[in-house]
C-alpha cells in the first residue's frame, strides 16, 4: 500500500486558527451555570461581615482601640470602622492617615508596635469604588499583641508610604505596588520587584486577564483557569 | 584591550562592561586605570552565587570596599499566590509547600494553621496531628539548619562541612520520604490534620537519628568554633543590632544572635508548643558568629522537641472526625503502586451512593470556608512566616500572601554589606539563610 506524501490526515483542518474565539457563556464541557447539579449550589455567598463591631471587642483589643484614641487626636476621623473577627483586631484607616497612624502605633507607650509583620493587597473587585485594600499587620513585642491595620482606595489613588516609620514596609509595598498597583506616596524607589521591570499590568488584581493554553489540535484551547468549568 | 578567551568587554553608554566567568580577574583589573577608575560595579548573580537560589547583587566597589549594595529578585517568582485563587483549599498544600523548599514543612503549617483558622476548627484537631505536625516541623527545622550550616561553610571556605550536612539531612528526607512519600514538596499537612499517620518505621528511624544526630553535632563544632579562619570570616562580620533587625523586619536566628529572645514559639505559641519544655537560644554578638551559635544551638533544641514530641505521640486520628472536611478515605499504596483505598471503594461502589457523591463532591469541589480573613504567624527556621488569607466564602481562596522571612530578611543586605569588605557581602548574606524560592514565591 502506497502512502500519498503529504497527505492530510482525515479529519484535521489545518486552516483553523488555533484559538478559538472565547465564549463567555460555554466552559470547557460546554456547561451553562456552575456546573453544579447536586442541588446544593444555589447557596448564596456572603461578602465579609462589614458592619462594626459591638463594644467590649474582647481581649486586648480595647486597650489597643482606647489608646489609640487617646493618643491620637484624630481619631475620629482616620478610623473608620473596627472589626473583630476570628479573634483578630481590624482598624480601618482613612488611607490619607496610615503613615500617622503608624507612627502613633509604633511609638506610644502603651501600644509599641514595634515590627511591622506583614504588608499584603487585595483586591475585593465588585465591593465598591475603593476595591483595593492594603492589610498592615503590626506586631509589639513588648505586649505579646498583634493588629491589622487596613485601608481601602480606589484605583489610582495613592496611599502614602509608611517606610519611613517601618524600613521594613520598603520592600513590601514594593510588591504591593506590583502586584496591584497601589501607588505608596513617599516610597524612595517604587519600582517592580517581582515581576520584571517591563511588565505590563499588576498580575494580583481580579481581573488581570489570564492566559490560556493553546494545545494546536483542530483548533482547541485549554481555556484559562477563571473560564473552566469550575465549582464556586 | 584582553585578547582572552573568556572575558569579553564591550564599550556601552555607561562605560565599559566587563563579562567574567572566573579564573580572569586579572583582566579585568588589569584594563582598568586604578588612578582615573576607581569605582566599579559589580553584578554578583543572578545565577547562584551561593546555592540559596537565583539572587542578584548589584555591588558598588571601591577597590574592595562596598559602597552600595543592591539586591535585586524576583528571578524565582513562579506566582503561588495566584495559582491558590484558582485551586481548592485543600490543593492549596500543594503550592505553598514548594515555596520555600527547605522548609516545605513550615510553608504547609503556616497555611493550614490560616484556613484551619478561617473555619474556626483548631480546637478540633486531634492530639496526634498536631504532635506529628510538630514533630515534623522541627525535624524540618534541622534539616533546614544542617544546609545552612553546609552552605555558609562552604562559601567561606570549609568544603567538607557541606558534605557533613547534606549527609545528615538526607537521613531526616529519608524520615520524609517514609511518611509523606516525597523527599521535599510534601503536602502532607492538610487543613483538618495530616494526610497520613506516621509508619512505625519512620518512627523507629526518627529514635536512630535522635542518638546519631548530637554526635554529629559535635563533629561539626569540633571542625568549625575552633578554626581560625571560620573565626575571622564570621566574628565581626555582617553586624545587625535589635533596633536594625527590628526595623528592618528581621527575625528568626539573626534577631536572637543580636540579643532578643524572640521565637514565636514562645511569645506568641500554637500548635501546642506552650506544652514543651525548650529553650530559646540567643547570642549577643549580633554578627555572623553568633548566628552559627543560634542556629547550632537551635538544632539541639529541636532535638529535644523531637523527643518530647515522640513521647507524647498516643495513637489516635490524624484527621479531623468532621466528614465535611477530612478526606473520607486513609489511602494506601495498592499493588499497583497507586494510592488506593480498597475497602473505602468497595464501600462508595457497592453499598453507599451518598459515600460516593460525598467523595466525589468533596474532591472536586472542596469545602466552604466561611468569609472573613486571618493573619498567622509561625516561627520558621529563617525567621517569622505569615500568611495572610481572605475567603469570600467559596471553595478556594480568595487570597493568600505569604509573608515570608527570606523576602523581609534580604532587605538587610544593603544594611550588613556598605562599607564593607566584598568577601564579607558573602558571609553576611549567608548568615540571613534566604531561600529565594520563599523570597519569590
Amino acid at each position: 500500500m502506497s502512502v500519498e506524501p503529504n497527505a492530510e490526515p482525515a479529519g484535521a483542518n489545518l486552516g483553523a486558527p488555533a484559538q478559538t474565539p472565547a465564549s463567555p457563556d460555554k466552559g470547557m464541557f460546554g456547561i451553562h451555570g456552575t456546573g453544579d447539579v447536586s442541588g446544593f449550589g444555589g447557596l448564596v455567598r456572603r461578602r465579609p461581615a462589614n458592619a462594626d463591631s459591638p463594644r467590649p471587642f474582647g481581649g486586648y483589643f480595647d486597650e489597643v482601640h482606647d489608646a489609640l484614641e487617646e493618643a491620637y487626636p484624630a481619631f475620629a476621623d482616620a478610623v473608620e470602622k473596627v472589626i473583630v473577627d476570628r479573634g483578630e483586631l481590624t482598624l480601618h484607616i482613612a488611607p490619607e492617615k496610615i503613615a500617622e497612624v503608624c507612627q502613633i502605633m509604633r511609638d506610644d507607650e502603651s501600644l509599641r508596635f514595634e515590627l511591622c509583620s506583614s504588608v499584603s493587597g487585595v483586591d475585593y473587585l465588585g465591593s465598591d469604588n475603593r476595591r483595593l485594600h492594603v492589610a498592615y499587620h503590626l506586631t509589639s513585642l513588648t505586649y505579646r499583641r498583634r493588629v491589622r491595620l487596613e485601608v481601602a482606595v480606589a484605583p489610582g489613588t495613592p496611599v502614602p508610604s509608611v517606610t519611613a516609620v517601618y524600613p521594613t514596609a520598603d520592600w513590601q509595598e514594593r510588591e504591593t505596588y506590583d502586584m496591584f498597583g497601589i501607588v505608596f506616596e513617599g516610597h524612595p524607589n517604587l519600582t517592580r520587584i517581582l515581576m520584571p521591570d517591563d511588565w505590563e499590568g499588576h498580575p494580583q488584581r481580579k481581573d488581570y486577564p489570564l492566559g490560556g493554553v493553546p494545545v494546536e489540535y483542530k483548533g482547541a484551547v485549554i481555556p484559562p483557569p477563571d473560564q473552566r468549568r469550575v465549582y464556586q | 584591550m584582553t585578547t582572552s578567551g573568556y572575558a569579553t568587554e564591550r564599550e556601552t553608554t555607561e562605560g565599559r562592561v566587563f563579562t567574567v566567568t572566573g579564573g580572569d580577574w586579572d583582566t579585568v583589573t588589569g584594563s582598568i586605570d586604578p588612578l582615573s577608575n576607581e569605582k566599579i560595579v559589580v553584578n554578583m548573580g543572578p545565577q547562584h552565587p551561593s546555592t540559596h537560589g537565583v539572587l542578584r547583587l548589584v555591588l558598588e566597589l571601591e577597590g574592595e570596599t562596598v559602597t552600595e549594595a543592591r539586591p535585586v529578585i524576583g528571578y524565582l517568582h513562579t506566582g503561588i499566590e495566584k495559582n491558590l485563587e484558582y485551586r481548592n483549599w485543600t490543593q492549596g498544600t500543594t503550592f505553598v509547600t514548594r515555596a520555600d523548599y527547605l522548609a516545605p514543612l513550615f510553608n504547609e503549617a503556616a497555611y493550614v494553621f490560616a484556613v484551619e483558622k478561617l473555619l474556626g476548627i483548631e480546637e478540633q484537631i486531634t492530639d496526634r496531628a498536631r504532635t506529628i505536625r510538630l514533630l515534623f516541623m522541627e525535624l524540618n527545622r534541622i534539616s533546614s539548619h544542617l544546609v545552612w550550616i553546609a552552605t555558609t561553610g562552604m562559601e567561606l571556605g570549609a568544603i567538607s562541612m557541606m558534605l557533613y550536612g547534606f549527609r545528615e539531612r538526607e537521613y531526616i528526607l529519608d524520615i520524609f520520604e517514609e511518611t509523606t512519600g516525597l523527599r521535599m514538596n510534601h503536602a502532607y499537612f492538610r487543613p483538618g490534620g495530616v494526610a497520613q499517620d506516621v509508619p512505625a518505621s519512620a518512627i523507629k528511624k526518627i529514635r536512630d537519628f535522635l542518638v546519631y544526630m548530637p554526635k554529629k553535632l559535635k563533629e561539626y563544632e569540633a571542625m568549625l568554633s575552633g578554626q581560625i579562619i571560620w573565626q575571622e570570616r564570621t566574628q565581626n562580620v555582617g553586624v545587625l543590632d535589635v533596633t536594625g533587625c527590628l526595623s528592618l523586619g528581621v527575625t528568626g536566628p539573626v534577631l536572637r544572635a543580636s540579643g532578643l529572645a524572640w521565637d514565636l514559639r514562645k511569645t506568641m505559641p500554637y500548635s501546642g508548643y506552650e506544652n514543651y519544655e525548650f529553650d530559646v537560644p540567643t547570642a549577643q554578638t549580633a554578627d555572623v558568629w553568633g548566628r552559627y551559635l543560634v542556629r547550632m544551638a537551635e538544632i539541639r533544641e529541636s532535638l529535644k522537641l523531637v523527643e518530647q514530641a515522640l513521647d507524647k505521640l498516643t495513637p489516635g486520628p490524624v484527621m479531623i472526625a468532621d466528614k465535611k472536611i477530612a478526606w473520607p478515605a486513609q489511602l494506601a499504596i495498592g499493588v499497583d503502586g497507586m494510592g488506593n483505598s480498597l475497602e473505602h471503594v468497595a464501600k462508595i461502589m457497592g453499598q453507599s451512593m451518598e459515600s460516593l457523591i460525598h467523595h466525589f463532591k468533596l474532591v472536586t469541589e472542596g469545602f466552604r470556608v466561611p468569609p472573613g480573613q486571618v493573619y498567622v504567624g509561625i516561627e520558621s527556621p529563617r525567621g517569622e512566616l505569615g500568611v495572610h488569607a481572605v475567603s469570600d466564602g467559596g471553595t478556594h481562596p480568595y487570597r493568600v500572601h505569604m509573608r515570608d522571612p527570606s523576602f523581609v530578611n534580604l532587605q538587610a543586605i544593603p544594611a550588613m554589606a556598605e562599607g564593607a569588605l566584598l568577601a564579607d557581602v558573602i558571609a553576611g548574606g549567608a548568615s540571613l539563610d534566604p531561600v529565594m524560592g520563599g523570597c519569590d514565591r
